[in-house]
């Protein structure tokens, strides 16, 4: 629930949309707070919806308020378990309880960065492009290292239903196990498919998968 | 009409290094738009350089050749306030001249 | 005759440097990323913007028939030198903090009588069909800044303000895939595939990054602006569109470019 500061004085510069005119006006509003109230308005007025991006993907959900507020600094432990226990609660399981697809189709999910971006078709599959901050099969050379290398991700932690299950629930929501992370949340947000988390996981822990080799 | 070379033409020891940026899609005929129809060729073909009227360089080009290409070359020879013109032509028969000063 | 030739041949080089990474993994590959850098320094297309932008600045222009040389970049009407490394800045007569790009768009309208949609045509280029006047104007201003060092006003009052809300935006976390501006920006040696990324959290990744805007984009063929770099990351955040010259483009500028205070200007270079 967003704190409402000096609500009169925010919503007026709300409408208005420039904020530099009046903040002067509101020097008495604790300074955080408002700023981060006066951020979120002008980028209100400051984007336009564009094909499938809309304004209403500046509408932040709770992990996301949070997450802006401590900007980049550490989290304290109470505020990362709150965190991490609502997002573990958002995570669904197939309805036949089958985990892992096929790693082939995996791999083209890791390589395709295609999807949600304004210059994106919505017809077309999205893709994961674990690629771009992950190692993964050693053949791709062309990885990033925003999170951590996966490759071997199956065969060192064991091909256990443990291990299918983790990798099941780190794709769907990564906030449930670190807070504030910076790895989009693949289920929650419905990025991908079910079939396509089954498939990404065969690429994590299938032992055939090239990850594993 | 196309937008003029940038020429520099400086004279170092007993030669003169040229540097030359010229501007030019070089569309290589093999592009699609988005619609996906081909982006027709469009490209330099030659290249010739002179210096006080002598050929000092003459190229051919292709379409693998960058957009907007950058050439840098040195001859034997030059003087200070000595003409460096260099000329192109695209396929298209439309053509450039741009003169520099050796510097 | 001796001759000796070199062409700087973008597919080319970049073939060259596919292959040379399949040979050299792991830490030689920064280096010869750096090397295909260092092959793009010598020939910098972004002189022909800078060129062409020149001549725009003095050629009387729109209804009104004025030139640039009536517009005041914050150091005096028509003066250019210096004036990129202090913006963006608050103008009074505009009653707006304003980077380089909407200044030059206040001007066109303003003084030379364009309408705004005129004005904001053709804000990014693509090609010989649909050139950008803005790219070109702010190409040769900013390469008026090469060696100043960068001094936004963040005593000025409006400026500070830009600048603290320039900050709350770029830890704004949204959208579908939760990215914000510190997602990729805000820790040092991260890349994405092989693209370093600046840690614009720290002054030194600021500097680096924002002295070095505009720059000609070879991938792009294309001289690109700060608003454009702006524009672009947040595509990829799957944001919505920033609009050209927003309150928000230009408290972000103002943000990235106050971090950046005290390095020399660099720009504009040249980006793979």
């Amino acid at each position: 629930m967003r704190t409402r500061i000096v609500g009169h004085c925010i919503g007026g510069i709300a409408a208005i949309g420039i904020a530099a005119s009046i903040v002067y006006g509101c020097a008495s509003a604790p300074a955080e707070n408002d700023v981060s109230e006066r951020a979120e308005a002008m980028m209100k007025s400051s984007f336009k919806a564009h094909g499938q991006a809309t304004l209403a993907r500046l509408d932040q959900d709770e992990t996301q308020r949070v997450c802006s507020e401590y900007a980049g600094r550490a989290l304290p432990p109470a505020v990362a378990e709150r965190i991490e226990k609502a997002n573990l609660e958002t995570i669904r399981y197939p309805a036949d309880g089958n985990l892992v697809g096929d790693w082939k189709s995996g791999e083209k999910i890791a390589q395709s960065g295609q999807g949600f971006q304004y210059s994106d078709d919505p017809k077309k599959a999205a893709g994961a492009n674990c690629y771009a901050c992950h190692q993964l099969s050693p053949k791709e050379l062309s990885y990033g290292t925003i999170g951590p290398s996966l490759y071997r991700f199956g065969k060192t932690r064991g091909y256990t239903d443990e291990t299918r299950r983790y990798a099941w629930q780190k794709i769907y929501n990564a906030e449930a196990f670190a807070a504030c992370s910076n790895m989009p949340r693949f289920g929650y947000h419905h990025i991908l498919t079910e079939q396509q988390i089954r498939d990404v996981v065969a690429l994590l822990v299938d032992p055939a998968s090239p990850v594993n080799q | 009409m196309a937008d003029p070379m940038k020429i520099r033409a400086n004279l170092v020891g007993d030669s003169t290094e040229v540097k030359v940026l010229m501007s030019h899609e070089m569309e290589t005929g093999q592009r699609k738009d988005a619609q996906g129809k081909t982006i027709p060729a469009w490209f330099i073909q030659k290249v010739n350089v002179t210096h006080n009227d002598k050929v000092v360089l003459a190229a051919q080009w292709g379409p693998a050749v960058s957009k907007n290409p950058f050439v840098s070359f040195t001859f034997k020879g030059g003087a200070r306030g000595d003409k460096v013109k260099i000329t192109w032509v695209d396929n298209h028969d439309d053509s450039r001249t741009d003169e520099a000063t050796v510097a | 005759m001796r001759t000796m030739i070199r062409l700087a041949v973008a597919a080319g080089a970049a073939a060259a440097f596919a292959a040379s990474i399949g040979a050299a993994l792991g830490e030689s590959t920064a280096d010869e990323i750096a090397k295909y850098r260092e092959a793009l320094q010598d020939g910098n297309p972004a002189e022909l913007w800078e060129a062409r932008g020149e001549q725009m600045w003095k050629v009387p222009r729109g209804p009104n028939k004025v030139s640039f040389e009536r517009c005041d970049l914050g150091l005096g009407p028509g003066v250019v030198k210096g004036a990129y490394a202090q913006l963006p800045r608050y103008f009074p007569d505009a009653k707006r903090v304003m980077d380089l790009e909407t200044r030059l768009v206040w001007c066109m309208v303003q003084q030379q009588g364009m309408s705004e949609a005129d004005a904001l045509k053709n804000t990014f280029g693509n090609g010989s069909a649909k050139r950008s006047d803005l790219e070109a104007l702010a190409a040769y201003v900013a390469s008026q800044s090469q060696g100043i060092r960068m001094n936004v006003a963040l005593d000025e009052p409006h400026v500070h303000d830009m600048y603290r809300l320039g900050e709350k935006m770029f830890y704004y976390r949204g959208g579908t895939h939760d990215f914000a501006c510190a997602t990729c920006h805000g820790d040092d040696g991260k890349r994405i595939r092989l693209q370093d990324l600046p840690n614009l959290t720290k002054v030194e990744g600021a500097q680096k990054a924002y002295t070095t805007w505009p720059a000609y984009r070879v991938s792009q063929g294309e001289l690109r602006t700060f608003q454009w770099r702006l524009n672009d990351c947040f595509r990829q955040q799957r944001f919505p569109e920033l609009a050209f010259g927003s309150d928000a483009s230009i408290a972000l500028t103002a943000y990235l470019a106050g971090r950046a205070n005290g390095a020399a200007y660099a720009g504009p270079a040249i980006k793979r």
